[in-house]
């Protein structure tokens, strides 16, 4: 592998991304597979970094799910998205920052149709009249939330409590990153680092004293693919796809997936139990898995922030190996206690995939 | 536990570990099958191939690529019948190579 | 003829410029070459040996050396501009002289695609992928720490040529016969190694090509898989993994390798391009130089005194450039003998 080959590839894909202010659009399914990534994106954004970033109640789906699984056309989905641009354009700001990936590719898509074909835009722009009586600008600049992250990821490793190190060894982390197909698949000028070589994680991971790792299946999708997942008798392909990857990635030996994507992190997660029943094969150290992260809750470990409360226990996968690799403390009494400080349920064990 | 769905097979072929033993002998035994070009002539012509998927250029390749239950069931198909040999633009002996084929065992050995 | 010899410039002392300098010399002109690198010779100096007799390729530059070395050559000269006077052109070289000429002969060859634009492929970022360029240099020097008894060899043919996305759709033409050539030559390096040629087309029209091809099949047990290498990753011991489709067995294959050499294709020269575009030659939609058609004029230009050789137009192959330099310098000679 050669480093400077790759910095030269990233040096042509800069994109420019402003400092502040920032409209903020969620994402439909990341709070409830990583409960507290966006609220910590804000806290980490807003709170800690004093940056002007804006949400709205109002905001609804991107509609890129019902999109991608062919059950409504793209002008639907288009005047959708121009409502989030109203909403954007109301509160004052021009500068959209989102926080799911097929979102961001879903955004990206409908700016460059509209650059293509402007009687269009003027179609959906009397669509959203016609609909709710509101008017739009298009944003001047649209990011993903981990860009932005990127960004600032200095600014992180200079308050950072942890280092991607591990305390025993004091040997750097060995980190897989996993970026989200519509991320810069679709339009590789849009993504930091292009599309072959994305740089927007690999950099978090650098800048915050882990190592990345580019092993064989590296780009190849994770598998969720939508209509896939989500049609039962298709899933075994959607599986199989997961496994394609832990099977390249496996002699790296991992210590954890850095994931900028709703979907990625929650299969690359979910799809280790799965795999562990099936066949009694897990992919981390000593039976555990690979703890797969979002680039929110890896920013919040750096920063010191409790694994509890950035909602690690949701991972299928245990993330105490990790935790003590790094050593950041916890106290494991405190894992299955909810906001009341009142006790949520505990999941039972898998029976081959080791967890704490 | 059964979650109703599974691990699919994948159809990519592993050229690092596919099986190529009695290809190897066969180029040993028949050089010619080595200039193949795939044009499809010899399948294009066979008797055999409307009715049963015969076909020498498959047959080739199968041996390559691993698909060894492919090719004993294309074999068998065979008549014998020679338009493949007549029409090869290599000037492969098509019906040689069937027969020499035939012959060898999957792991290459001459079993008759 | 003309009272005074008639200066001609050759911009490109590549095997083009040195056969159309011999030629003109021969004819009683004066031809002047000026060569931006520090040697002549141009990309065949660069390479080891050449289809289809597999002779030392620097035989053939010395011998067009040998012949041109009368010519006044200027190398490490650059050219700054170009300017049309009223019956002939004015170059500014690098060197603050100007040389006033007659005739122009863009002998200014091409250019090797530049493979790390194929990001996919990874090269210069994995260490076992390298050109066509590279593998000639280690038959030249054997010398290359990334080749050390491969097992496991494959060819990529088509890197930037019939390539949309990459900016250009022409077929480099020689690169089929040329990776067939090094495929040879490396599998009788290694006769242990597996070597694989991935190719869209296989497009081998001279002669004696097809000779080739079939010793590689035969005698050598090359593998032709019709399929583009779609992309290349790095595993953990550092060889590369190669993805691609076998198309004639409908099947996606997959295979590990110790080096993967791309074939890069000829891309225009940007250099020809900015000198055309001084002087109001026309350029081609692909990019090379417009010759005033491409039957029976190829060699000249659309203007008066401009006259095209070899890879300035097109791919080429060597045969093809010699003949074109001959037939450049026969153009001229009848340019002046018509202006009396």
């Amino acid at each position: 592998m050669i480093y400077q080959g790759k910095q030269k590839i990233w040096a042509d894909y800069q994109k420019e991304i402003p400092d502040n202010h920032w409209f903020y659009v969620r994402s439909c399914i990341r709070q409830n597979f990583f409960p507290a990534s966006e609220k910590y994106f804000l806290t980490i954004c807003r709170d800690m970094l004093g940056r002007d970033i804006f949400e709205s109640e109002h905001h609804t789906t991107c509609a890129g799910i019902a999109y991608h699984c062919d059950t409504i056309p793209q002008e639907t989905a288009m005047t959708v998205v121009a409502r989030q641009f109203a909403l954007m354009t109301e509160a004052g700001y021009d500068n959209l920052v989102t926080s799911c990936i097929t979102s961001f590719g879903n955004y990206c898509e409908i700016l460059e149709t509209w650059r293509e074909f402007p009687e269009l835009e003027a179609k959906i722009r009397e669509n959203l009249w016609k609909a709710c009586r509101r008017e739009f600008e298009k944003p001047k600049y649209l990011a993903h939330a981990s860009d932005l992250m990127f960004k600032l990821r200095g600014e992180i490793a200079e308050r950072a409590k942890f280092q991607l190190v591990s305390r025993a060894t004091g040997e750097p982390l060995r980190v897989v990153e996993h970026i989200g197909c519509h991320y810069a698949k679709m339009f590789p000028h849009k993504g930091v680092g292009g599309a072959e070589y994305p740089c927007v994680l690999s950099g978090m991971v650098e800048s915050w004293g882990g190592r990345v790792i580019d092993y064989p299946e590296r780009r190849h999708c994770c598998g969720y693919g939508f209509r896939q997942y989500h049609v039962k008798a298709n899933r075994g392909y959607s599986l199989s796809n997961t496994h394609k990857k832990f099977e390249s990635m496996e002699p790296f030996h991992p210590d954890l997936i850095l994931t900028n994507c709703p979907g990625c992190p929650y299969f690359l997660d979910r799809w280790q139990y799965v795999i562990a029943e099936m066949n009694g094969k897990t992919y981390g150290q000593n039976g555990y898995g690979i703890p797969a992260l979002t680039y929110e809750e890896l920013a919040g470990l750096v920063l010191g922030m409790d694994p509890w409360d950035l909602g690690l226990q949701v991972h299928q996968v245990a993330i105490e190996p990790l935790l003590d690799k790094i050593g950041i403390p916890y106290d494991p009494a405190r894992k299955y206690l909810g906001l009341d400080e009142k006790k949520i349920k505990t999941p039972g064990l898998p029976t081959s995939l080791k967890c704490c | 536990m059964d979650f109703g769905f599974k691990l699919s097979p994948s159809s990519a072929v592993n050229l690092d570990t596919v099986d190529h033993a009695r290809y190897d002998r066969l180029v040993q035994l028949v050089p010619d099958a080595l200039t193949c070009i795939g044009c499809g002539s010899c399948s294009a012509t066979c008797t055999a191939a409307p009715w049963s998927g015969m076909s020498v250029r498959k047959v080739l390749l199968g041996l390559q690529r691993g698909r060894d239950d492919e090719v004993d069931s294309m074999l068998s198909k065979c008549m014998l019948c020679g338009k493949c040999t007549m029409v090869c633009p290599r000037g492969i002996n098509t019906r040689h190579l069937i027969l020499t084929l035939c012959r060898l065992s999957r792991k290459g050995e001459v079993v008759r | 003829m003309v009272n005074r010899t008639p200066v001609i410039a050759i911009i490109g002392a590549g095997i083009a410029g040195l056969e159309a300098a011999r030629q003109l010399s021969a004819l009683g002109y004066e031809p002047v070459l000026i060569e931006k690198a520090p040697v002549t010779g141009g990309h065949v100096a660069e390479w080891n040996r050449l289809f289809p007799d597999m002779s030392p390729a620097a035989d053939l530059v010395q011998s067009l050396e040998a012949a041109t070395a009368k010519v006044r050559t200027m190398t490490g000269t650059e050219i700054a501009s170009i300017n049309r006077l009223k019956d002939g052109y004015s170059l500014v070289l690098s060197d603050g002289n100007i040389l006033v000429c007659q005739a122009v002969l863009f002998a200014t060859g091409f250019h090797l695609f530049d493979a790390s634009k194929k990001e996919e492929y990874g090269y210069g970022i994995y260490d076992r992928v390298i050109t066509n360029r590279d593998l000639e240099q280690w038959f030249n020097t054997r010398q290359d720490e990334r080749i050390r008894h491969p097992k496991a060899v494959g060819f990529v043919h088509c890197v930037g040529s019939r390539d949309v996305k990459a900016g250009n759709t022409q077929c480099s033409k020689v690169c089929c016969i040329t990776a067939i050539k090094e495929a040879i030559e490396v599998k009788e390096a290694f006769p242990d190694a597996e070597v694989y040629c991935f190719y869209m087309d296989l497009r081998l029209y001279g002669k004696k090509y097809e000779d080739f091809y079939i010793r590689a099949q035969r005698d050598l047990g090359i593998h032709f898989i019709r399929g583009r290498v779609s992309e290349v990753g790095e595993d953990i011991d550092g060889r590369v993994v190669v993805k691609a489709e076998d198309t004639l067995s409908g099947k996606p294959v997959k295979v590990t390798l110790d080096l993967l050499v791309l074939m890069s294709g000829i891309v225009c020269n940007p250099d020809a391009q900015s000198y055309a575009q001084q002087i109001g030659v026309a350029i081609d939609d692909d990019g090379f130089l417009k010759s005033r058609n491409n039957l029976g004029s190829i060699v000249e230009s659309s203007r008066p005194g401009v006259f095209f050789a070899g890879a300035c137009t097109g791919a080429k192959t060597i045969p093809e450039t010699l003949a074109e330099a001959r037939s450049a310098a026969l153009a001229i000679h009848h340019y002046f003998n018509n202006r009396g």
